[in-house]
């Protein structure tokens, strides 16, 4: 069991108010995933020649107290790259204005455990092993702003309870996905994807998911191309919700083995696991509330 | 007739349900609201009273889950497993229904008037299920005895290895499951539907509904079927 969330404000005024319209939701899911916790949030676009990147230092021997202004200090030394850090305790966006390529490949250099949550103009990562309350509270989720966000509750049963396997999981740049489900052959969409040089970084069957849609749309397919690629290539129960710097995208199996609903007004679309997370919702007792079906494509724009 | 509210906004879920189960004496018809459901899981299961329990709102998994005489409207949506295992009373949903709702009930009348998800009736046993729209892939799946109704289109593999159950059919089907088939609707079908759309609020006229039933051809072994089927 998982549970997730998703939420896409039409309404400008509510972007002020995304991370707190989000957090009863993510808190609603926390008996389908008590374990883990995690949310991607996509804001105001950096310029064209920028990146951040979401970064996590839990693995790291310093843990929360990881020096994140000693690395920008290290950056500017090394690379002669003026960074911005906005830490939250052991989570930090680093942002810069040079290929993330080249601070990627320095970070993983010289700090191995330093991990990498995602890559983009658009997206903040935090994951964390933790109920969603504690996790909530850790990153101050109900301060984020935003157009749109996905958001996870773990109860683990593919891979281990660890940060690095709690979703969203990302790929690229600016693409995330979260899961409610399993998968039956994430061993071969990995044998399938490796020889194309694609590195995974855990042995979780989402991570498989997400990095066989991401390739698929580098490829050039559009979002709907990738997600029946998708369909016709994952083998098992998902509920996916992805996000894009512009969109909100879900889709079922054709068992419709994993829940989703979605409640509709003229000021956001919102979607979860099950209706208690939407309860609580401005005016959600007169949305269109509906059950999304199964096989079918749900795409909605920021 | 004795009225009573439960607004789970501000009392538990376990306070109502304790009462439903602790709190009524035998035969007891009293009328109870429920308001702010907000999709809670197990709410009304296992009544053994004639009383009618009206939920406000969306409700959870399992509504109205093993119901024996009770009355239970829901005005909203219902989750996974309404209904299910129903001995006898009604559960009738406002809105639309998730998956395996109606599983294996015995007896009793579920009415969905929106539309129901995957597995509806999966398993049924006796009950009689009424849907106003149209019903997911794989409904009564192994049905053993009762009716579906449906008002609308059904998806995939309908009455997939039925049993005795027999289901009504108004709008079009993906595909029907194996050992199901259509049949010719006879004098006593015409009137166990009718029956059934009066008792549900729907006024489909019964000569615009298609009757599907068990072909039998799966209930013994088959030695020379060479495992094809």
């Amino acid at each position: 069991m998982c549970g997730i969330v998703g939420l896409l404000v039409k309404t400008p005024a509510l972007k002020e108010r995304l991370g707190e319209l989000m957090v009863p939701m993510l808190i609603g899911m926390t008996e389908r995933g008590p374990d883990s916790a995690g949310l991607a949030v996509f804001g105001d676009s950096l310029a064209e020649n920028s990146r951040k990147l979401s970064l996590y230092s839990g693995l790291t021997d310093d843990g929360a107290d990881f020096n994140w202004h000693g690395l920008t200090h290290a950056l500017k030394e090394h690379l002669d790259v003026d960074a911005h850090i906005d830490v939250k305790h052991n989570h930090a966006v680093l942002s810069f204005a040079v290929s993330p390529e080249l601070v990627k490949r320095w970070l993983r250099e010289n700090h191995p455990k330093l991990h990498i949550l995602s890559t983009g103009r658009t997206i903040d990562l935090y994951k964390d092993i933790g109920t969603p309350a504690q996790v909530a509270d850790r990153y101050d989720f109900k301060s984020m702003k935003g157009s749109h966000l996905v958001g996870h509750t773990r109860m683990a049963t593919e891979s281990a309870v660890t940060p690095d396997r709690a979703h969203p999981f990302t790929a690229g740049e600016d693409f995330c996905l979260v899961h409610n489900g399993s998968l039956s052959n994430p061993n071969s969409i990995r044998r399938k994807l490796t020889p194309a040089g694609i590195h995974f970084e855990t042995d979780n069957d989402t991570e498989a998911a997400c990095r066989f849609l991401e390739w698929r749309l580098r490829e050039g397919d559009d979002l709907e191309v990738a997600l029946q690629k998708g369909f016709d290539e994952l083998d098992g129960f998902f509920t996916f919700l992805m996000g894009t710097p512009d969109k909100l995208a879900l889709i079922r199996d054709p068992f419709a083995c994993k829940p989703a609903v979605v409640a509709e007004t003229d000021d956001y679309v919102a979607i979860a696991s099950e209706f208690r997370s939407l309860a609580h919702l401005p005016g959600v007792k007169h949305a269109n509330v509906f059950e999304p079906a199964p096989e079918e494509m749900y795409v909605w724009n920021a | 007739m004795e009225r009573m509210t439960f607004d789970l906004a501000s009392s538990s879920l376990t306070e109502m349900n304790t009462f439903l189960h602790k709190g009524l004496e035998e035969g007891d018809k009293r009328h109870i609201s429920v308001l702010n459901p907000d999709g809670a899981h197990n709410i009304a299961v296992g009544l053994n009273h004639p009383v009618t329990v009206e939920i406000h709102g969306h409700a959870g998994y399992y509504a109205g889950g093993m119901n024996k005489h009770a009355r239970v409207v829901i005005h909203g949506s219902a989750g996974t497993g309404v209904a299910e295992n129903m001995m006898s009373g009604s559960v009738h949903v406002k809105g639309f229904a998730s998956n395996g709702a109606g599983a294996t009930a015995h007896g009793g009348l579920l009415v969905i008037d929106g539309d129901a998800g995957l597995r509806c009736g999966i398993s049924l046993k006796g009950g009689d299920i009424v849907v106003g729209g149209s019903v997911g892939s794989f409904s009564g799946f192994m049905a053993q005895a009762g009716h579906m109704v449906i008002c609308g289109d059904a998806g995939d593999a309908l009455g997939d290895s039925l049993y005795e159950a027999v289901i009504y059919l108004r709008g079009n089907v993906k595909s029907l499951g194996a050992d199901a088939q259509f049949e010719d609707m006879t004098d006593a079908d015409y009137a166990t539907l009718a029956e059934l759309l009066s008792k549900a609020g729907m006024d489909h006229d019964p000569k615009s509904f298609k009757r599907i039933a068990s072909a039998r051809t799966l209930y013994h072994w088959n030695a020379d079927a060479n495992q094809e089927y």
